[in-house]
């Protein structure tokens, strides 16, 4: 049995880590929190796209690095751990990801050398407004060749060159591919609960769209991509707990109250505790999906609601206790505790709200016929 | 990554399932038992002298105490198989997981000879005579008294908790043998014959009506001095090897689990609907779900460590915490899934199953909560050992034990 990852994976790891510890810093991170003109970080983006980390999952022949999934899941745990303030979660995780599994040869060729480059970033567009996407809500149409509708929020949607957009076709839903810098499409920024994460209303009038994938299966296409994404975004979070732990245990060691220090209190050492066990759940589980999307494991749809469940879950307990722990201190927005908090909350609805997954959760649950021990 | 055994493993693991498939019965064939207590001992003490005629009966052991000098992730891949049979192996673990490791470390040769094949091979079911009144978490708190006489020592106390002792035919026995020094310094630590005069166990019924365990009294009980394990004041040391392999003994806590959960919720309804439809149904079975499934993923990250001759990390740590308290959540919510008939334990048939298990889960599931190191003790552990919290402020640190303020709990 080898649940773990290889020496060159932690040697990737030890690269990714060297790099953000240097180039996005949480003063990094904050400045982009700080001005609401700037919607992320270049000079990171910059540097991530010459490390090849925009091509880690795009084969060779398209002009990426083409290592693998257990690479990406390094690359999102280091970056959720920083916090960078990049596009890499839309253009890596959703629309690179939506071309490698439904795209036709002609759009692979097409786009993957250019996303892998960091020429383009892309992104998805799902949601209109509040709630739960579902085929009778939407209103984004596809017909002749063209897309009419608003798209908000679209993650990155400001800045990204190429969407996937699902929209409606008659009686179906489908995924189409779209550029965002043509005719027909006008965007505009929208305050979010995370300034680091960019979040846009686009609006289609009339904007050159072509399928991506089979006509009229938009919503199963979006179950295998999301099933796909909910992994790196998992280990996203993963990192995030993990960085929002060690920040409240090193506060907690150094403040001092009643002539000790606060880590002595039995209520914030069993408060640092459950932060633990939280995050190791999620970080366990995060492992397993991994795995299963490594390996296009039957598995996968319950291996990555479960870990999307558990880092969500992780990912809020472990922001949330981080400020508590912090005091007062960690209520000001001089402290870092809110970067974490936010990127939590943007993260567990970014992909589907938490119910949602724990639906998901239970389907797969209830599909998994011969339950394991 | 991948979940293969390695060649040996996997021939190991072949080893294990031709023995058990050959002497066993998987549970899932099994049928429900209806049996006393002493029944269900005399089956386990054939099981375990069936494993030992075939070298199955405690294969971490080194070969001349009947083990095989098994790697831990042979001793896992064993406990995974045995675990599919329905076979009765809970009346030994304390003994085989805590009492033989310290007697192998501690005991003379001659008393390692004369006991240890005994207990390898179910003859003798050993105890753990730790916890007292007013000692369990603070277990160095400890009164049971032993004074020298002689080539003996006299013992004279109370002991309680003390799993199993009303069967157990030797235990493992921590006392007192300074009170004029601080608690963990004046302790000395032996191991005796249960049925030593002056002995006397009362059985205490614990919540579900059952009686495992016991309080155990000492008047002028005599243990010859060549039962000392440890050198006199050194017990604390002695008993912290008993308890690291407690920690590693007490795994997850069974009972009713999420399966469970969703086969019930399938048959239930609400409204109408079948139960597991309901959002704040399914909500509930995933979040128990990414316990039980974060445990068990936990597990196989050590398991990984261990099969590449590594380490584990400490993740292990969360394994009892969390699945005590899992196991009282969901057999709680069981119970509510039944609506006003989850009073019952059933008629007959599936409905009294699922009143055996879900009942039985909550009242067992207290118990979890505490034997063991208790959750708060778990978490203590957890922040000081793990994550590098200060410890805990003694009060008592450095007072001689007779000094030390004692409560009326
Ligand atoms: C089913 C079962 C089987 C057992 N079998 C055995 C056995 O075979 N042999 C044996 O020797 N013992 C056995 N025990 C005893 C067990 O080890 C003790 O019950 C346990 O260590 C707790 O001690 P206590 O009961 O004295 O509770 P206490 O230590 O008095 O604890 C009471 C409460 O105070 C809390 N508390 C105590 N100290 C701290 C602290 N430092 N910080 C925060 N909270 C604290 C505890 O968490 C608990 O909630 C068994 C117990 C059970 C329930």
């Amino acid at each position: 049995m080898n649940f773990e990852f290889s020496d060159e994976q932690n040697l990737l790891r030890e690269q990714a880590q060297r790099f953000l510890v240097e180039q996005s810093p949480l003063s990094a991170v904050r400045a982009v929190l700080d001005d609401p003109d700037t919607p992320f970080d270049a000079d990171v983006w910059r540097g991530l796209v010459e490390l090849g980390w925009t091509g880690v999952s795009i084969p060779e022949q398209y002009g990426g690095v083409g290592l693998g999934y257990l690479e990406l899941c390094v690359l999102a745990e280091e970056l959720g751990r920083s916090l960078a303030a990049t596009p890499y979660a839309s253009s890596v995780y959703l629309a690179t990801e939506a071309l490698l599994q439904f795209g036709s040869e002609a759009q692979k060729e097409s786009w993957l050398p250019r996303l892998a480059a960091g020429e383009v970033v892309g992104t998805l567009a799902l949601a209109e407004g509040r709630g739960r996407p579902r085929p009778e809500t939407l209103q984004c149409r596809y017909a002749q060749g063209s897309l009419s509708g608003d798209k908000l929020p679209v993650p990155d949607g400001e800045v990204a060159d190429l969407a996937i957009v699902v929209a409606v076709d008659g009686p179906g839903v489908s995924m189409y591919l779209t550029e965002l810098t043509g005719a027909g499409v006008s965007r505009s920024a929208i305050p979010g609960i995370d300034p680091t994460r960019s979040q846009a209303q686009v609006s289609f009038s009339g904007a050159a769209a072509e399928l991506l994938g089979k006509d009229g299966s938009g919503m199963t296409q979006l179950e295998t991509l999301f099933n796909r994404a909910a992994v790196l975004y998992a280990f996203e979070q993963s990192g995030g707990a993990q960085a929002a732990l060690e920040m409240a245990r090193k506060y907690a060691m150094g403040r001092y109250a009643f002539g000790r220090s606060i880590a002595s209190f039995q209520a914030i050492k069993h408060k640092l505790a459950d932060m633990y066990i939280a995050s190791t759940l999620a970080h366990s589980n995060c492992y397993y999906a991994a795995w299963a999307l490594s390996t296009d494991a039957p598995e996968l749809p319950l291996a990555a609601a479960t870990a999307r469940v558990s880092a969500i879950r992780a990912f809020h307990e472990c922001s949330k206790e981080n400020i508590q722990t912090h005091g007062g201190m960690g209520f000001t927005w001089e402290f870092d505790c809110q970067m974490y908090y936010r990127r939590a909350k943007a993260l567990s609805v970014n992909l589907g709200s938490p119910a949602s997954w724990e639906d998901r959760l239970v389907t797969a649950l209830e599909n998994d016929a011969a339950l394991e021990a | 990554m991948n979940f293969d055994d390695t060649p040996q493993e996997a021939e190991f693991r072949a080893e294990a399932r031709a023995f058990l498939s050959a002497n066993a019965t998987l549970k899932a064939d099994a049928s429900p038992r209806d049996e006393t207590e002493a029944e269900y001992i005399i089956r386990a003490k054939a099981w375990q002298k069936l494993k030992a005629d075939n070298s199955w009966a405690c294969i971490n052991y080194p070969k001349e105490f009947g083990g095989r000098g098994a790697t831990p992730m042979e001793t896992i891949i064993w406990g995974q198989e045995e675990a599919n049979y329905d076979v009765p192996v809970q009346p030994f673990a304390i003994g085989l997981g805590m009492c033989g490791p310290v007697m192998m470390m501690y005991a003379s040769e001659e008393h390692k000879q004369a006991r240890m094949p005994r207990m390898v091979e179910g003859v003798d079911i050993w105890c753990q005579l730790f916890s007292e009144p007013g000692a369990g978490s603070d277990l160095a708190n400890l009164r049971t008294r032993c004074e020298r006489d002689g080539d003996d020592w006299i013992i004279n106390g109370q002991k309680i908790w003390t799993s199993g002792a009303h069967y157990c035919d030797w235990g493992i026995l921590v006392t007192r043998s300074d009170p004029t020094v601080p608690k963990h310094k004046g302790l000395t630590f032996f191991f005796l014959d249960m049925k030593s005069p002056g002995i006397e166990i009362r059985p205490i019924r614990q919540i579900s009506g059952d009686a495992n365990f016991n309080e155990v009294y000492f008047s002028d009980v005599r243990i010859p001095d060549s039962q000392r394990l440890g050198e006199v004041g050194d017990g604390w040391k002695v008993s912290l090897t008993t308890l690291m392999n407690e920690r590693l003994a007490v795994g997850t806590a069974a009972g009713a689990d999420v399966p469970h959960l969703l086969d019930l919720a399938r048959r239930m309804d609400i409204d109408g609907e079948p139960a597991i439809n309901n959002p704040a149904v399914r909500e509930k079975l995933a979040r128990w779900h990414c316990e039980r499934a974060g445990l068990r993923n936990t597990r196989y990250r050590v398991m990984s460590a261990l099969s590449q001759g590594k380490t584990p990390g400490p993740e292990n740590s969360i394994t009892k915490v969390v699945s005590a308290a899992k196991l009282q959540d969901v057999s709680c919510f069981g119970i509510d899934l039944m609506d006003m008939g989850g009073v019952m334990l059933g008629r007959d048939g599936q409905e009294l199953l699922d009143g055996k298990l879900f009942h039985g889960s909550f009242l067992g599931a207290p118990g979890m909560r505490i034997a063991g190191g208790t959750d708060e003790i778990l978490r203590n552990i957890i922040a000081e050992r793990v994550l590098g919290l200060p410890q805990d402020v003694r009060v008592d640190k450095g007072i001689p034990f007779n000094e030390v303020e004692q409560g009326s709990g």
